[in-house]
């Protein structure tokens, strides 16, 4: 399997400043240090709580923000990331280095070239009432990411938007009105068409089913798997519905307060879930079904602030099986079979 | 619908009817809407957006705001063997009510919170509001025992608040009061008072499971996390132990271990306390986890009301079973319902479901379908139940 | 595209703008206010527009007013009459004329002020708004330099250092001081909402289009900012030429002879002070004035209404 991105130890850190000079006195690390690959085709599902930094993590990818540190790897062969990483070790200043980054690293990218990768990577936002610019036009909404960039003219550009809207089940009478005519779950499609006017081959979800209804939310998943095998587009899957995501990932990520703690491919992980804090997360879905009723909070307090993350592994203060150990040290993510990995003392030792 | 006998109820709410007039025209969001919430239970009202759940719960407290008017119904609160139409209260009985007998809390805890005042104020407030005279005679017990050991001087004091306290009971507009109330070294009397309602707001908190609720007394809305936000106005709503809640969606903005922790804690309070519940929801989760009845609306309609377990295992109204199916399932294609819900400023005449249901008959279109009892305890508003009638 | 497909595409295009406009008129329709603002204005512009018809220049400057030759050039003004229908100030300058030509002299001394203050606000608001940092801070901090003094004095300072300059007509420095009063607010209030719309999600979502900059604050930020800035300008027409008024009142304003009402009060100082003998010479003005600065406020009001509900119904 060819590795579309490969994200290597990706940080991105947000600076706390205080004081009249607006000195910076703590950093909050939103995506700390998050290495995986996301192959060609596939569905990679990223959940996690409130704090996590599921959300930043995807912006990061597609550089909507700019990342603190680490690579974001773009179509680039497992050897020669390994190549990359051992020049970074072993000669970090070296021109070859460099050169290499400028080819293949999207963290690297600056102006114009950024701007023209743009169109292989597209977001759809959560809440799309506030997603699409309410002044505007269907057909200028739709067409933004073609006229931005300059990629069609003129009667293209309505040929172009007419296709990325009929795709989505809508159609060209819907051309000429704005985003508040719609219904919740039309404006999501209407944000789906422009993510895909430009012809991406990669797609940020950040929790496109969380605003809407749930009958609408199965036909915008239906959408999403019919558009992946049409214009075979990869995508990366942001969400909190753990049940949603289960259905729609081949491979799934947990994230908590920053890091990456398990990853495996979906079936592995919801059936058998090794991190302490997958199995309380799964624990504590409300299963729809009476029969099978089982309240218990499994976790008790909330998610610490990232500012302030505990020492060591940033679970243990909630960890049902904290050892001494997890206190002084960070737990590596280290595969554990099957490609199951997991970052857990307890669990890798 | 036959009626079930009234002495079990605590709420019923028959044929609401409720409009909102609106610019685009007169919106009928509720079009006869029956439910009946027993003492003791929690009852599930589940339902999309529009639907008309959340107008439903804010008719019982009559907190509908123009241009929402209603039309037609009554909501019978049964206690203490009497009935009374909460629609027919008037103004000042109905603030008696809510936070005494009703209380409600919402979705977004940090907006049922006041920013400027201190969680600890807020729930003080409503203890001041309905508990009053159990506060001025905890004051007051107090008073006296501090009376015994002081001195001459103090005691002079101690004597004068309470008569102050003595007047708070009884003539509340006493002139000597009202100035001794505005009078600035004076009216520090009533810090006794405070602090008794600061001791019950702290033991409200440690109730809930709030981390050293000492702390949180002091602490503002915003220094405070969405499930402890959110804890802070359970207690809030709690705090007069009131017969009936309203939970308005109250964890969908948390997360969900959070949520785990709140449904826990409404499930213990609930049996604590003995209150019944009214729990609007969307999530069919939650309504397995904690609801002992459910009802589902539909575009201003209940179609269907049944216990849990019944309702889950043989769903009879076409929307209730296209709900269930559409819950996700690995391995299988999505399931949706087809079309949208339909516009409430022209409704469809007869049944709002109809053209999105699979199972239409010749008189769905026409003749809107009433709530009838299909099997026990088990009412559903479609016409595939009426044939054998 | 045939010129029919092009005619359907317009009316297509219109559509949601036609619901808008009923919307909007509906609204008016309902509150008398409104409905009187506009009417006062309307009668204001119309007077702008027709004073060459109501009362047709004579001199080289249509701004300047023409004197009877009969009357003369007496100090004592005289009432009104046939030949002068308001009477006439000192010097025997004609007030019906004055107070036409003054409506038209308003409307342009406004148009020109707030075209000019709107478009530097505009451009410095948003600069500001959108990149913060130093050209922000530095935009700010030379906005709270001017904020700091009391406009009218500043106003005053300014019109007497520049009618100084050679070639520049007082009018024109009265134009320029009252931009330079004028333009901090609205940079100020064009920022504030730059800084609320360029947190929303779809102005990021366009720069994930690959938007660049300059796209995103034309297309995206400036049509979404504009309806605060729009009501303040509509309520702010009133007070420039108050402002412009108050300056010619206090003599720094246009020359003697001049078709402003702030120039016809100045002439009737002396006047009134004797009481109401000579109430000709301030009151005509002064009801041009009132009308003209109450007509633009409850337009302005309207306005606001108006928009707010729009706004909320988006």
């Amino acid at each position: 399997m060819e590795a579309l991105m490969s994200i290597e130890d990706l940080k991105k850190y947000y600076p706390v400043l205080s004081g009249v000079f607006k000195k910076k006195v703590a950093e909050v690390k939103a995506v700390d240090k998050v290495s995986f690959d996301i192959y060609k085709g596939e569905c990679f599902g990223v959940v996690g709580e409130s704090g996590c930094g599921k959300t930043t993590l995807g912006k990061t990818i597609i550089r909507l923000l700019n990342p603190d540190g680490g690579h974001v790897f773009y179509k680039t062969p497992r050897e020669l990331v390994e190549g990359i990483k051992y020049l970074k070790r072993e000669d970090p200043k070296s021109r070859a280095l460099k050169h290499l980054l400028k080819k293949y690293d999207l963290a690297y990218l600056t102006g114009a070239r950024l701007k023209r990768f743009r169109r292989f990577m597209q977001i759809v936002y959560q809440d799309p009432t506030t997603s699409l610019d309410p002044r505007m036009l269907l057909k200028d909404i739709v067409a933004e990411p073609l006229v931005a960039q300059g990629l069609a003219r003129g009667s293209q550009v309505i040929e172009r938007v007419t296709g990325a809207l009929e795709k989505v089940g809508l159609s060209e009478k819907h051309l000429y009105r704005y985003p508040h005519e719609f219904s919740g779950g039309q404006r999501q499609r209407i944000a789906v068409a422009r993510a895909i006017v430009s012809n991406p081959e990669f797609i940020v979800l950040d929790e496109p089913t969380s605003s809407v209804d749930v009958s609408v939310r199965a036909q915008l998943l239906n959408l999403f798997q019919d558009l992946q095998k049409d214009l075979g587009l990869t995508y990366m899957f942001i969400s909190h519905d753990l049940s949603v995501v289960e259905c729609i990932s081949n491979r799934v990520a947990v994230m908590y307060l920053g890091k990456v703690v398990e990853r495996a491919e979906t079936e592995g992980l919801y059936k058998n879930p090794l991190h302490p804090y997958t199995q309380a997360l799964f624990a504590s879905i409300p299963v729809p079904d009476p029969t099978r009723r089982r309240i218990r909070a499994p976790l008790s307090g909330e998610v610490p602030s990232p500012v302030n993350p505990p020492s060591g592994c940033r679970f243990h203060p909630r960890c049902p099986i904290a050892m001494e150990l997890c206190r002084r040290e960070e737990p590596p993510l280290l595969d554990v079979g099957r490609e199951h990995y997991v970052a857990c003392f307890a669990v890798t030792k | 619908m036959e009626k079930q006998g009234s002495e079990e109820n605590l709420i019923q709410i028959k044929d609401l009817y409720l409009n909102f007039y609106t610019y685009d025209g007169v919106v009928k969001a509720l079009d006869g809407v029956t439910l009946n919430l027993k003492k003791g239970e929690i009852l599930g009202v589940v339902g999309e957006t529009g639907c008309g759940k959340s107008v439903t719960s804010l008719s019982t407290l009559s907190i509908v705001v123009p241009p929402g008017r209603i039309e037609k119904g009554e909501i019978e609160f049964n206690i203490k063997g009497k009935t009374y139409d909460l629609l027919s209260f008037k103004d000042a009985t109905m603030r008696r009510v809510r936070g005494q007998y009703i209380s409600m809390i919402f979705q977004e805890p940090r907006s049922a919170l006041n920013p400027v005042y201190t969680v600890g104020d807020q729930i003080a407030e409503v203890f001041f509001h309905h508990r009053r005279e159990e506060i001025i005679n905890a004051a007051i017990a107090q008073l006296k025992k501090d009376l015994e050991k002081s001195s001459r001087l103090k005691s002079w004091i101690r004597k004068y608040e309470l008569s102050l306290y003595g007047k708070m009971l009884k003539n509340p507009k006493a002139l000597s009061l009202t100035l001794a109330l505005k009078i600035p070294i004076v009216k520090r009397f009533q810090n006794r008072m405070k602090k008794e309602a600061r001791e019950l707001v702290i033991e409200m908190l440690k109730l809930l499971n709030i981390p050293d609720p000492a702390r949180v007394v002091d602490m503002y809305p915003h220094e405070l996390s969405g499930g402890m936000a959110q804890r802070a106005v359970i207690a809030m709503a709690l705090s007069c132990n009131p017969l009936m809640l309203i939970a308005d969606e109250p964890t969908t903005n948390l997360d969900v271990t959070v949520q785990a922790q709140i449904l826990l804690l409404i499930k213990e309070l609930q049996k604590k306390f003995g209150s019944s519940i009214l729990y609007v929801t969307h999530d069919l989760g939650v309504v397995a986890e904690i609801c002992d009845t459910v009802a589902v609306m539909y575009a201003g309609n209940v179609v269907e009301t049944a216990d849990v377990i019944g309702l889950f295992k043989k769903p009879l109204h076409p929307y209730t079973q296209a709900l269930l199916e559409s819950i996700p399932r690995p391995g299988e294609r999505f399931v949706s319902i087809s079309g949208t819900v339909p516009s409430l400023i022209s409704p469809p005449t007869g049944c709002r479901f109809n053209d999105r249901c699979r199972y239409t008959l010749e008189m769905c279109p026409n003749v809107k379908p009433q709530l009838v009892e299909a099997e026990k305890d088990h009412f559903v508003a479609c016409h595939l139940y009426n044939e054998g009638k | 595209m045939s010129s029919k497909g092009k005619l359907e595409n317009f009316k297509k295009r219109m559509q949601p703008t036609i619901k808008e406009t009923k919307f909007v008129l509906k609204r008016i329709r309902d509150s008398p206010l409104s409905i009187a603002g506009i009417m006062i204005v309307l009668y204001n512009l119309i007077i702008a527009l027709f004073a060459p018809v109501l009362a047709p220049p004579k001199l080289y400057d249509a701004y300047l007013i023409p004197r009877d030759p009969s009357l003369g050039y007496t100090y004592i003004p005289n009432p009104p009459s046939l030949g002068h229908l308001f009477g006439t100030t000192s010097l025997q300058v004609d007030l019906y004329y004055g107070c036409i030509w003054g409506t038209r002299f308003a409307f342009k001394l406004g148009v020109e002020v707030i075209a000019v203050t709107l478009l530097i606000g505009l451009v410095l608001g948003m600069l500001a708004g959108y990149y913060g940092g130093l050209i922000g801070e530095l935009i700010m901090r030379f906005t709270d330099v001017i904020l700091a003094f009391p406009g009218l004095i500043l106003a005053m300072a300014f019109v007497a250092a520049l009618s100084r300059v050679p070639g520049w007509t007082t009018i024109n420095a009265v134009m320029l001081s009252i931009i330079l009063i004028g333009w901090p607010g609205y940079t100020r209030l064009v920022r504030g909402e730059v800084l609320r719309v360029k947190t929303e999600d779809y102005v990021e979502a366009a720069k994930a289009s690959g938007a660049s900059d300059a796209r995103v604050m034309l297309r995206h930020i400036l049509p979404n900012s504009i309806y605060s800035v729009i009501i303040v300008a509509s309520l702010d027409f009133g007070g420039i030429v108050l402002t412009a008024a108050a300056l010619s009142f206090l003599g720094l304003g246009s020359p003697p002879g001049y078709a402003d009402w702030g120039r016809l009060i100045y002439d009737a100082i002396p006047f009134a002070a004797t009481g109401t003998q000579y109430w000709w010479t301030y009151t005509f003005p002064g009801i041009f004035i009132v009308l003209f600065v109450l007509g633009w406020n409850l337009l302005g009001d309207a306005l606001r209404d108006v928009l707010d509900p729009l706004y909320r119904r988006k």
